[in-house]
């Protein structure tokens, strides 16, 4: 569905990814991991159209983005849902406004349908009678709901989480694991999120890619990460939050933190 | 014996900064220029969304209209006092309403609803683009198909370009009006003369000229504030914010100051307007 091939950015004299290869397969959810400034949330941005690159190859959906002009890029992108770190919402419009942006924008469907699309929109991500309420009035829970649910307003095939639990509480994390584990069987989509909380890396990751240096340092299932014999990775995932690990029924991940009992 | 130190001489390190400066500055300005080409080229491109520009036009125009009618009065009574006070030796006070008039419908008019126009608005469209731009909002918008110069500079381009010319005539009859009322309030100037004054030293070259002025300051304003906003970095955070609108402020004055100059000698010395 997603393919990067030998991608390389910089910004001035900063190398960003340097020479990354990728494959998200359709349906998956793929959890990039790293440290800051690694390049993940620019790989998010650069499949997403949002940034080009100094040299290599992005594939979404059997097109090749990295030269497009902006109309067929757009047509592409129709195909993406982002749910930015901020939520990104937009401050001026209420609720229901920012969910049918989209719509209001490209589809010629009256104020009662877009309605409908609304509030099944927000029936998804578990929020009701909201719909007239400006960002400002949401917890930050809510508002990251509300950038899913306008994420998945155009009914995109690709779905683009960035930090999709920074900054919200532990209980509320777990809230949004959930919803995007029910989001991900529900639509069947391909999924790509980036995230520091290994907690929310384990529960909704099918697949996991390691990025150290701008380039891809492991990849592979949950367990094969586990397994991988990496001691950056091994660090990484180890002090991300190693309770929070514990919280996953994974008899493997348990055995190798040594915290199995049985 | 030490050898010399490999510390640059201080013009040397000087004259790569001057460099870096210049470079810095004429990239920056090839950026404002490439947003303006495409604001324009998006101008022409339907569909043109109108409630969006309705609402600019609200926001810009007619809740403006009072501190532009304000800021013009003041100006024209201004005008009048001094023009009055410097001409009477001359014995050509009778002049003053020519004075009044010719300086705030070529000159005064359109600078006045221009300065206050960019603190007022150029400012603010900073802030605001600037905060979208911090808050991902700008790349929340690309990544729904949706041009941000299309949906957030051209209604703002837009509306300025089409109400400061608008605004401008309003500041200018007060300004008139101010004038009016210094002279014959303070000095017991006959007022009907002012009038009569008014009405013989008034052109429509004149008008015409305070038009062009002020849609080309109104067209300056939106292209700072609009380039100031976009040009911030995403990790610019609160403080990139303030920076940005406070440089938007500056310049936008000294790009009107320059824009004036460059319009006078065009306008009166190369196509000869009067």
């Amino acid at each position: 569905m997603i393919s990067v091939k030998n991608v390389r950015k910089a910004f001035g004299e900063k190398k960003v990814l340097n020479g990354l290869d990728l494959e998200i397969p359709k349906g998956e959810t793929l959890v990039i991991m790293g440290r800051s400034g690694c390049g993940k949330s620019v790989l998010l941005k650069i499949i997403a159209g949002l940034l080009s690159i100094d040299e290599g190859e992005v594939w979404v959906d059997g097109t090749e983005i990295t030269n497009l002009k902006r109309k067929p890029l757009n047509e592409i992108r129709r195909k993406i849902g982002m749910l930015f770190q901020s939520a990104a919402l937009f401050d001026s419009m209420s609720v229901a406004e920012n969910i049918a942006f989209m719509l209001n924008q490209h589809t010629d469907l009256s104020q009662q349908d877009m309605r409908k699309v609304v509030d099944e929109k927000l029936n998804l991500v578990d929020l009701d009678g909201v719909q007239d309420l400006r960002p400002a009035q949401l917890s930050g829970g809510m508002r990251k709901r509300v950038g899913l649910a306008r994420a998945l307003a155009f009914n995109p095939e690709i779905i683009l989480y960035d930090e999709p639990t920074t900054g919200l509480d532990p209980v509320t994390c777990t809230e949004i694991n959930q919803l995007i584990r029910d989001l991900n069987q529900k639509l069947q989509v391909t999924s790509v999120v980036v995230t520091h909380d290994m907690h929310s890396a384990f529960s909704v990751g099918t697949l996991m890619v390691m990025l150290h240096e701008g380039r891809k340092l492991a990849y592979g299932t949950p367990e094969e990460m586990i397994n991988e014999d990496n001691p950056i990775l091994q660090q990484f995932i180890l002090f991300g939050a190693p309770d929070q690990i514990l919280n996953i029924d994974d008899p493997t991940l348990r055995k190798y933190i040594g915290r199995d009992t049985q | 014996m030490s050898p010399p130190t490999s510390t640059p001489a201080p013009s040397n390190g000087l004259a790569f900064l001057i460099k870096k400066r210049v470079y810095h500055s004429l990239s920056e300005l090839g950026d404002a220029f490439r947003l303006l080409g495409e604001t324009i080229f998006q101008i022409f491109r339907p569909p043109l969304q109108f409630d969006l520009l309705m609402k600019q036009l609200l926001l810009i125009g007619v809740n403006s209209l009072a501190v532009v009618l304000l800021s013009g009065f003041f100006t024209g009574m201004v005008l009048g006092v001094q023009g009055y006070v410097q001409l009477k030796p001359y014995a050509v006070e009778g002049s003053v309403a020519q004075f009044v008039s010719v300086s705030v419908v070529k000159e005064l008019g359109p600078m006045i609803t221009a300065f206050v126009l960019s603190g007022r608005i150029g400012a603010s469209i900073t802030a605001e683009l600037s905060t979208m731009k911090v808050t991902e909002q700008i790349d929340a918008l690309e990544v729904m198909g949706t041009n941000p110069v299309k949906y957030l500079v051209v209604p703002r381009f837009l509306a300025c370009s089409f109400m400061l010319p608008t605004l401008t005539i309003f500041s200018t009859f007060a300004g008139i009006f101010g004038g009016y009322v210094a002279v014959v309030t303070l000095f017991g100037f006959n007022g009907d003369f002012y009038i009569l004054q008014v009405q013989r030293h008034l052109y429509v070259g004149s008008v015409l000229i305070s038009l062009i002025k002020a849609t080309s300051f109104g067209m300056a304003i939106a292209a700072v504030g609009c380039y100031k906003g976009f040009s911030i970095s995403t990790a610019g955070g609160a403080e990139g914010v303030g920076t940005a609108t406070t440089g938007s402020a500056v310049i936008s004055l000294i790009t009107i100051l320059i824009l004036d100059f460059v319009l006078n000698h065009i306008l009166f010395n190369v196509l000869g307007m009067i």
